[in-house]
């Protein structure tokens, strides 16, 4: 059922969304007007609408989740093509979308007779265009190689286009500049260099031919595949949000943090009037404080651990707003037929159990899982590099060693994807992978070799901090591996 | 059961006692007039305060250690108020039994000069009724709101409700 709301904000303390042209798309035979720029779950959610989709067995509803594409909450039927991530397809006037019967889609086999290939070569070819892509194709254009980044989204700058917060770190790493701003200068500088962009182009696979790197990239607009042969790739695919286990944690108004961001500060979209936020590192604390300059009030946000696990004065921010934080807590269950009506909370004892008679229900029509995430290693493990398992580094990464080398020739992996951390660094090991990437073309060797230098630098010094140790742990696990492979 | 989680959990995220004291201007240099009080404890590697200060009154040795504040060269201009990214610089300035407080906010209805807000603890429980003196606002709308509160809440009052 659709209910006649409008979810959008239209005025944030930070942003502006100046949607400025209307368009209207089908959904189930009713007309949605929606906003260029949009993309269709948004617009659906704006309208009101909650289930996206069910689960096959169960016919459980499912909604807005992760909103960047890599989980399965959206799919829908779109113009005749079945399991369409509409998260990251933008609203275009009379589309025809539908809901799939069980979440499940069918294929029309005739669309798929003649789509349009296109075949180029590209010196670098960089798989994702968050700040560890951009850095890295801005890197290396700058000394000369030619560079294409691709990205599945329609709009591009990764994670960064949802922070609204100003980004700690050095001057010339842009502290004290809102992640929105970062990626306005990395965009701005890459196309000054006139490096190429592809969105809303999926890298489906990558296999070696001649020894070359050949990118399969079909298109999410168009029948189109191009297949990109490039000498050298680095993977920028950033990472997944990770889900937590209780009852009811698949019910629509369970979202994950970057998916909620992605909703109220991409598209300026209310995801409700009342969370929980579940996780008190720095991006839990965070999106609270996003939370409520984006109208929605923030109830509590639960910690399992004994302690914070983000800044102090990320913490202090919420705590100053009245937010409380409940550490040794967690989420027991979310109440709710459709969607979330209520969530239950509960006290944990020192061995991470329930303390039974400590349950409590919140009333919240939003909880945030703020619990970490997963690197997006898909692209190095399909290519065929050894993979290996850091906890340290959020799950399974290629092997890599500090300049971003995995074990096959050419690739590199850099940013979340190479081991969760954050946007600073991976900026860093973009500029470390691009840098050297180029020099293994033999561009401008002296400049390259130096610019790789100073980044490492300022990572190891980056990573210096208290909060720095667990990733570093990590990288020195995989650097030691990679030796000992090579 | 009454919901409580205990002192630790109602304290995270709240500068204790002595941490209070340890980042409280010299009260005869806050009598001269407006001083940053940076409420900025632990190793993160940030360094915007460092060089936002265009009187090089905040001291970074390295980017992982707290900074550190020449009282005496700090003008209380606010520009790293306007920057920290972790809103933690606030400035205060003591005048008889008044007190004025900056606090940097980011949110909606802007305050205006003039008006009444609330002026609210480090917990967000307000604390008293306060008048809005000045609001400087920097180029990416951050806001430095200046309130007037009674002299013995300049180091409780950290935040307002409008
Ligand atoms: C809620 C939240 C708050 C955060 N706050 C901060 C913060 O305050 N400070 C900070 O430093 N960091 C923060 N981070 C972390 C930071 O955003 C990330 O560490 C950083 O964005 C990682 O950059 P990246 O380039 O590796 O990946 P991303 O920014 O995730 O970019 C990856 C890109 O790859 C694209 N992609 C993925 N797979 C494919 C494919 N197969 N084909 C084509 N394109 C693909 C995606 O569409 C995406 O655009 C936060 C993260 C979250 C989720
Ligand atoms: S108030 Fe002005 S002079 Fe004082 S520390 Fe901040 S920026 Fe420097
Ligand atoms: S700018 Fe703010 S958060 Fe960064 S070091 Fe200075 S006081 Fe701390």
């Amino acid at each position: 059922m659709l209910v006649p709301l409008n979810r959008r904000i239209t005025s944030h303390p930070i942003l502006e969304f100046p949607r400025e042209k209307s368009v209207a798309f089908m959904f189930e035979g009713k007309r949605i007007e929606a906003y260029e720029g949009e993309s269709i779950a948004a617009a659906l959610y704006a309208s009101g609408l909650k289930t996206f989709t069910r689960s096959y067995k169960r016919n459980r509803p499912r909604g807005w989740f992760c909103g960047i594409g890599k989980c399965s909450s959206c799919l829908m039927t779109v113009n005749g093509i079945p399991n369409v991530r509409t998260c990251i397809v933008p609203v275009k006037e009379g589309l025809n979308v539908r809901r799939q019967k069980q979440g499940l889609g069918t294929l029309p086999s005739s669309l798929y007779e003649n789509p349009e290939v296109e075949k180029f070569d590209v010196e670098l070819a960089v798989i994702g265009g968050g700040p560890a892509g951009l850095s890295a194709a801005i890197t290396a254009k700058r000394l000369g190689c030619s560079t294409l980044v691709i990205d599945e989204n329609f709009k591009a700058g990764g994670q960064l286009i949802k922070q609204t917060h100003k980004f700690f770190g050095s001057k010339e790493n842009y502290a004290g500049v809102r992640g929105i701003d970062i990626a306005k200068i990395l965009l701005k500088d890459l196309n000054e260099l006139g490096g190429n962009w592809l969105l809303s182009s999926t890298v489906a696979a990558d296999y070696i031919e001649g020894g070359k790197h050949v990118l399969i990239v079909p298109s999410l607009v168009e029948p189109k595949i191009r297949v990109i042969k490039a000498e050298t790739v680095v993977v920028g695919t950033g990472a997944r949000e990770n889900m937590l286990i209780f009852p009811n944690n698949d019910l629509p108004g369970v979202y994950g943090a970057g998916g909620v961001q992605t909703l109220m500060n991409v598209f300026g979209i209310k995801p409700g009037e009342r969370a929980l936020v579940v996780g008190a590192g720095n991006v839990g604390l965070i999106i609270a404080y996003q939370l409520i300059q984006a109208g929605t009030s923030v109830e509590a946000i639960v910690e399992a651990m004994p302690r914070i696990g983000g800044y102090f004065v990320h913490a202090a921010k919420v705590r100053r707003l009245g937010v409380p934080i409940y550490l040794r807590h967690s989420i027991k269950r979310a109440i709710g037929k459709e969607s979330v009506e209520a969530a239950e909370i509960v006290q944990l004892d020192e061995n991470w159990n329930p303390v039974e008679g400590t349950e409590r229900r919140i009333e919240v029509d939003t909880i945030v899982l703020a619990v970490g995430l997963t690197p997006a290693s898909e692209i190095p493990a399909q290519a065929g590099c050894k993979l290996t398992y850091v906890p340290e580094l959020g799950g399974q990464v290629a092997i890599h060693d500090p300049d971003l080398k995995t074990t096959i020739p050419g690739m590199y992996v850099a940013g979340d994807s190479s081991g969760i951390e954050e946007a600073t660094t991976a900026m860093l090991e973009g500029r470390i992978a691009g840098a050297d990437a180029a020099l293994s073309l033999g561009y401008k060797p002296d400049e390259a070799e130096r610019l790789k230098e100073k980044a490492k630098r300022d990572i190891s010094e980056f990573r210096e901090s208290p909060f720095g140790e667990r990733p570093r742990k990590g990288k020195e696990k995989v650097w030691s591996m990679m030796e000992a492979i090579s | 059961m009454e919901y409580d989680g205990g002192d630790i959990m109602k304290e995270a995220g709240i500068l204790s006692k002595e941490e209070i004291e340890k980042v409280t201007p010299p009260l005869d240099r806050a009598e001269k007039g407006p001083v940053a009080v940076i409420e900025c404890l632990e190793k993160i590697p940030c360094d915007a305060c460092g060089w936002a200060c265009p009187f090089d009154a905040i001291i970074k040795e390295r980017i992982t250690v707290p900074p550190k504040i020449d009282y005496d060269k700090c003008t209380g201009c606010g520009q790293c108020v306007l920057v920290c990214p972790g809103l933690a610089i606030f400035l205060i300035e003591l005048d008889g039994e008044k007190a004025k407080v900056t606090v940097p906010y980011e949110f909606l209805p802007e305050p205006r000069v003039g008006q009444e807000v609330v002026a609210l603890d480090r917990r967000g429980l307000p604390v008293t009724k306060a008048k809005v003196l000045k609001v400087m606002r920097s180029k990416d709308k951050t806001l430095a709101v200046t309130i007037e509160v009674p002299r013995e809440l300049f180091m409780e009052v950290r935040g307002i409700r409008i």
